[in-house]
């Protein structure tokens, strides 16, 4: 359905897309994983036609992002990265308007938008721009789905959005999959991949891997800990400095932590952190999520 | 057209929901009128004048007290010679002076002698001003040159020599209007289209309908055309102020004239849509309206300076100014009455205009982001 060859994409000093190359499968919710700067919001526009790639090729729907880009605009539903509908205009218009120039109206893909605009049908006759974060960008999949795309292309939805609307958003979403939909999907919040069929995790214009979300959890095959302390920044530093460390990053109060000889490097650790001092220290041992093999992943493209 | 009709009527709403754009749409234009109108005070009460009587008989004196007696002069000043009347002018402390030369009554009964003159001098700093003096001192010197022929035959004759110190072309109180006509129906046009496009860019709407089916073509034409439509009622308004407040005429065909001002309109847009192409957010779009259309549109188009006393490379430049050709049709129609035989040159320079920047538009514009 998607079909993304070695695309590369310069602006004037930096590699936004260093020769990317994925698919996604019809009807399938594929997620694009990375922070902000990683190229994600490059890659959308060159999929949604809005920019030429330097090198490389795309297809969406097995047409060329270039030279058939007036096929895609009509089968796709895009959600740019920034709320990009109209503010002075009230819900009920919004979606009229974005009915309109794709020459349908609400009520011929009622039932597509059905759930959703069920949520934001008490608001209707507010204004865009009166909108909380979360109504938003409800309201801004809604105006991308109401001519029934084929495609669905979201960059970065949930972001700034409340837990709450993130979790019905990602319900939205994974019933929309279920109807057929094929989504593409981007976002800086390494906890919304287990959501996905499959994802990609990018960062600084590359691609470092893609696969299903567990496969990419079972492919951890280090051992990993949860390390707290009173002091989390001091914390930090020391283990920095630890000469058997491998990678140490904060995660919310925790620290995750591998060590470069995992187990037998463990009493070492637990007796340098004592030297140091650190009050109400725990050490547990955890889990993988894909924010570890995201930082891990990291790490190894860094060194090579 | 379905989807057209849609994009109008939210460009509509745009407009109406946005109160900074409506008061330029329409505060401006008539707050502009209201301005430039009384600027020129057509009605002028009692004015002073000065006297430079260098006859000193009967019958300079009679006409001075004739001067004095009417509704419109107050003679304030009788000034020793010619000379020194720049340097009043230049105090500010009357705007108009009557020389009366040597022999004037002499001259007046024995034309062998010589042509009986009077010399009326006026500060013509504010045309409008010094066009409404002379008028009411010649209209007074005909009267009393009427009331004195009556003693004689064959009729007296005096000879008047009107001169407008500072502003010898003497531009007609009436043509405000076609200028202001071109100012703000390039403001209007231009500008706001500028903008309203731009905005699209800035807000990131524009990425959307650019990811639609919609022809770019279709975006830009669905903008401009609530813009083309208030535009013309903004051309209406100013001709009826004009009419209604000032009296201003309009001697030539009036369809003529509203077909005119539709072809300075689509330049207008034509410029504007041609701006918002270059521009990537609405300060930029609205810099380059004020200082590349504005600015011109104010100096370059004949409006208040006059051309032919500008530098050759200037009087070269304006011609590149669409505002300096509607300003001549306008001024063909309205104040001299002439027809489509007069005005159809200035009309194909408009329209050719308005194709080249339409072509340089569509050229430009972008289909996709960046």
């Amino acid at each position: 359905m998607i079909e993304v060859r070695e695309i590369s994409k310069r602006y004037v000093d930096i590699l936004a897309l260093n020769k990317i190359s994925f698919t996604v499968d019809k009807g399938e919710l594929f997620g694009i994983i990375g922070p902000d700067g990683a190229g994600k919001t490059t890659l959308f526009r060159i999929l949604a036609t809005l920019l030429l790639p330097d090198d490389g090729s795309a297809r969406v729907n097995d047409w060329d992002v270039i030279k058939q880009y007036k096929k895609i605009r009509k089968n796709i539903g895009y959600m740019p990265g920034r709320f990009s509908l109209y503010q002075d205009l009230s819900v009920q218009e919004n979606l009229e308007f974005f009915a309109s120039i794709f020459h349908t109206s609400i009520k011929n893909n009622y039932e597509n938008i059905q759930t959703i605009y069920e949520q934001i049908a008490p608001f209707k006759n507010r204004k865009a721009g009166a909108l909380s974060g979360g109504m938003k960008q409800k309201l801004a999949l809604c105006c991308a789905l109401v001519h029934n795309p084929e495609v669905l292309f979201l960059d970065e939805p949930t972001t700034g959005v409340d837990a709450v609307s993130r979790q019905e958003f990602w319900e939205s979403l994974i019933e929309l999959k279920n109807k057929g939909m094929t989504i593409l999907v981007s976002t800086p919040y390494m906890d919304e991949a287990s959501l996905c069929d499959r994802v990609a995790l990018m960062q600084t214009g590359r691609i470092m891997e893609i696969n299903a979300p567990e496969a990419i959890i079972q492919k951890f095959s280090k051992k990993l800990w949860a390390i707290k302390a009173d002091n989390t920044y001091h914390l930090l530093k020391d283990l920095q400095s630890f000469q058997h460390i491998d990678t140490c990053f904060p995660f919310g109060e925790n620290i995750h932590v591998t060590l470069l000889h995992g187990e037998a490097d463990m009493n070492d650790l637990r007796k340098y952190l004592q030297e140091k001092q650190h009050q109400e220290l725990t050490i547990t041992t955890i889990l993988p999520v894909i924010e570890d093999c995201f930082m891990d992943l990291m790490t190894e493209d860094i060194l090579h | 057209m379905f989807a057209f009709i849609h994009f109008v009527k939210k460009e509509t709403y745009h407009i109406f929901r946005d109160k900074r754009t409506l008061l330029i749409l329409f505060g401006m234009p008539v707050v502009m009128i209201i301005l430039f109108g009384y600027a020129i005070r057509n009605d002028i009460g009692r004015s002073d004048l000065a006297v430079v009587d260098e006859a000193h008989d009967a019958y300079s004196a009679k006409l001075i007290a004739e001067i004095n007696a009417s509704a419109y002069f107050d003679v304030v000043k009788v000034l020793p010679n010619e000379a020194s009347i720049d340097n009043s002018f230049r105090k500010e402390e009357e705007k108009i002076v009557l020389i009366i030369p040597p022999h004037f009554g002499q001259h007046l009964f024995q034309p062998q002698t010589g042509k009986a003159q009077v010399r009326i001098v006026a500060d013509a700093s504010d045309p409008n001003l010094a066009t409404s003096l002379t008028n009411y001192a010649t209209a007074i010197i005909n009267t009393f040159q009427g009331h004195i022929s009556t003693i004689s035959q064959p009729p007296l004759a005096i000879i008047q020599d009107v001169r407008m110190l500072y502003n010898p072309e003497m531009k007609s109180v009436y043509e405000f209007v076609p200028g202001l006509m071109a100012l703000i129906l390039m403001l209007v046009s231009a500008m706001m289209t500028a903008i309203t496009i731009t905005r699209e860019k800035e807000t990131g709407t524009m990425e959307v309908l650019l990811a639609s089916p919609l022809p770019p073509a279709l975006i830009i034409l669905g903008k401009i055309t609530p813009y083309i439509l208030l535009s013309f009622i903004n051309a209406l308004l100013i001709l009826g102020f004009g009419n209604f407040l000032f009296h201003v005429p309009v001697h030539g065909s009036l369809i003529l004239l509203l077909a005119e001002s539709v072809l300075f309109i689509l330049t207008a847009l034509s410029l504007g849509i041609l701006i918002s192409t270059v521009a990537v957010n609405q300060q930029t779009a609205m810099m380059i309206s004020l200082g590349g259309l504005l600015m011109p549109t104010v100096v370059l188009s004949g409006f208040i300076f006059p051309l032919s006393s500008m530098p050759v490379a200037l009087q070269w430049l304006a011609n590149f100014i669409p505002a300096k050709w509607f300003i001549i049709i306008l001024r063909d129609i309205m104040l001299k009455g002439n027809g489509w035989g007069y005005v159809w040159k200035e009309t194909m320079v408009l329209l050719i205009m308005t194709l080249f920047f339409i072509l340089l538009s569509i050229k430009r514009f972008k289909i996709r982001l960046s």
